[in-house]
């Protein structure tokens, strides 16, 4: 075993493989914002209730507080900056924005994400099944409606186009 | 906090001489949905995290009709919930899997580290119990087997030994016209810890009618999830009338236990472990009919 407290961590991010010293005692949350610049993923709660530093981790949306940051190596993260294609918005972001999804604007990368991996998994969601994916993401200010408004006119847009 | 090292071994040798000796300043790792916070919160003063995820062994997840469920300690429970076998033939243990949190804290969560963790609330634990669960555990001694109902000793406390580290949970076979059920009551729909809950296993004579054998247990109404052989007793050749269905839940009632917290008083509590045994045992005879 290594007696190193730090470590060099090398993942894959938004594609791009990255390397970062990182304190063992670092969140993934703490790497990528601190670390590695990418400031789009937020800190809420540090405990797993708020869902605003949602990532995808291996293929599925985790909590980046809740990830050590030595558990990154060798991993694929992608975090909500890889979201848009160069300048172009997922159709999700600009769902958000026609909706007016957001406020404060805290929640809505940790919303972003999360919704794409349930497009991912069922791309027709019912309302049901969006707010019970989207249970770990809070938001204080849209009252939510908005949020699973443009998250299913998303998918109906991505379905319409992928026909 | 002092310094942390870290290390992901990738075969259970190494795993256990990191552990052997270290004591309680070397934290086992797996989805890290209990360990991180209570790290960070100063709850486990840690100066090593060893990460179980890249251990072979641990990542087991297979059914076989005659030897029944092996489910890796390291698996998720999203990885356990897209296991149709485990959904076909334990909904209730994946139904209770499946409540553990978000959809992000699923990607993470283990069953293993459910029971590990030692929550008198944990959800996945009263299902194992009902099934005859046996969780195999390593040590630098060699492994051994304890069974599920006995792995929960307190708030908190396992009946695992310092340096041992829990491999695998085998839920034993069912027999045919068998299925179990879950049920537990918080305040919102998602994303609470349990006020209370019940789990119901149990077999069908072949008339798909009659109660054959069935097991209860209960959650967060006891310093550990309990069993109530008494709820089982009353439920066991009788069909779901109201007079057995009744005197489960009396039993249920009777055997808990709990405290008053924010989350509810002690009388509400006695009676919710009453309700949800009922409810549970239902659902559990209609799949078993159903099967
Ligand atoms: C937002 C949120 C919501 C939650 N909701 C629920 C809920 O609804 N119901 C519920 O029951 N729980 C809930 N939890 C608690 C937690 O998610 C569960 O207890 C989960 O099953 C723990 O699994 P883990 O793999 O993350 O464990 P870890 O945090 O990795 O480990 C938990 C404990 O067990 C030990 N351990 C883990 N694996 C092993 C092993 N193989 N051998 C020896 N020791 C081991 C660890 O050292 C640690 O002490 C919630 C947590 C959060 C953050
Ligand atoms: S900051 Fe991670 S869930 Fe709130
Ligand atoms: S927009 Fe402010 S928290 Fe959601």
């Amino acid at each position: 075993m290594s007696m190193d407290t730090k470590r060099i961590v090398t993942a894959s991010i938004n594609g791009a493989e990255i390397s970062v010293m990182a304190d063992n005692r670092m969140s993934l949350l703490e790497m990528l914002r601190d670390a590695a610049g990418l400031t789009g993923t937020k800190e809420g709660c540090m405990t797993g209730d708020c869902g605003a530093c949602s990532v995808m981790m291996n293929g599925r949306v985790v909590d980046s507080c809740l990830v050590m940051a030595a558990e990154a190596e060798g991993a694929e993260i992608e975090t909500v900056e890889g979201i848009a294609d160069g300048k172009n918005l997922h159709p999700l972001q600009r769902k958000f924005l026609e909706h007016a999804a957001l406020q404060c604007g805290i929640c809505t990368p940790g919303f972003l994400v999360s919704a794409k991996a349930l497009l991912e998994k069922n791309p027709d969601p019912s309302d049901a099944e969006t707010r019970y994916w989207l249970a770990g993401n809070l938001c204080r200010c849209t009252g939510y409606q908005q949020i699973i408004d443009a998250v299913r006119d998303a998918a109906a847009e991505m379905r319409s186009s992928a026909k | 906090m002092k310094p942390l090292q870290f290390s992901a071994p990738t075969s259970l040798d190494e795993a256990l001489s990191l552990l052997s000796g270290a004591g309680d300043g070397a934290g086992v790792l797996s989805g890290g949905t209990d360990l991180i916070i209570q790290y960070r919160e100063g709850h486990r003063a840690l100066g090593q995290m060893v990460d179980i995820k890249k251990i072979p062994e641990l990542n087991v997840l297979e059914f076989d009709p005659a030897s029944g469920l092996r489910l890796g300690a390291a698996v998720s429970c999203a990885v356990l919930g897209e296991f149709a076998p485990a959904r076909r033939h334990f909904p209730g243990l994946v139904e209770s899997a499946e409540l553990i949190g978000s959809t992000q804290i699923q990607s993470r969560a283990t069953v293993g580290g459910n029971l590990c963790n030692g929550s008198p609330a944990a959800d996945s634990v009263c299902s194992l119990m009902v099934l005859n669960a046996v969780c195999i555990v390593a040590g630098s001694g060699g492994k051994r087997e304890i069974p599920a109902v006995e792995f929960m000793t307190g708030p908190g406390r396992t009946a695992l030994q310092a340096g041992e580290l829990l491999l695998e949970i085998r839920v034993p076979p069912p027999p045919p016209n068998s299925s179990d059920a879950y049920l537990r009551f918080i305040p919102r729909n998602e994303m609470d810890i349990a006020v209370a809950g019940a789990a119901v296993a149990l077999t069908l004579e072949d008339d798909k009618r009659t109660v054959k054998t069935a097991s209860t247990a209960i959650c967060a109404v006891a310093p550990t999830p309990l069993m109530v052989p008494e709820a089982g007793a009353a439920l066991t050749g009788a069909q779901m009338d109201d007079a057995a269905l009744d005197a489960a839940a009396r039993a249920s009632e009777a055997a808990a236990n709990p405290i008053s917290d924010m989350r509810g008083t002690v009388e509400f509590r006695i009676h919710l472990a009453g309700v949800l045994t009922r409810r549970a045992a239902v659902i559990a005879k209609n799949r078993a009919a159903a099967n």
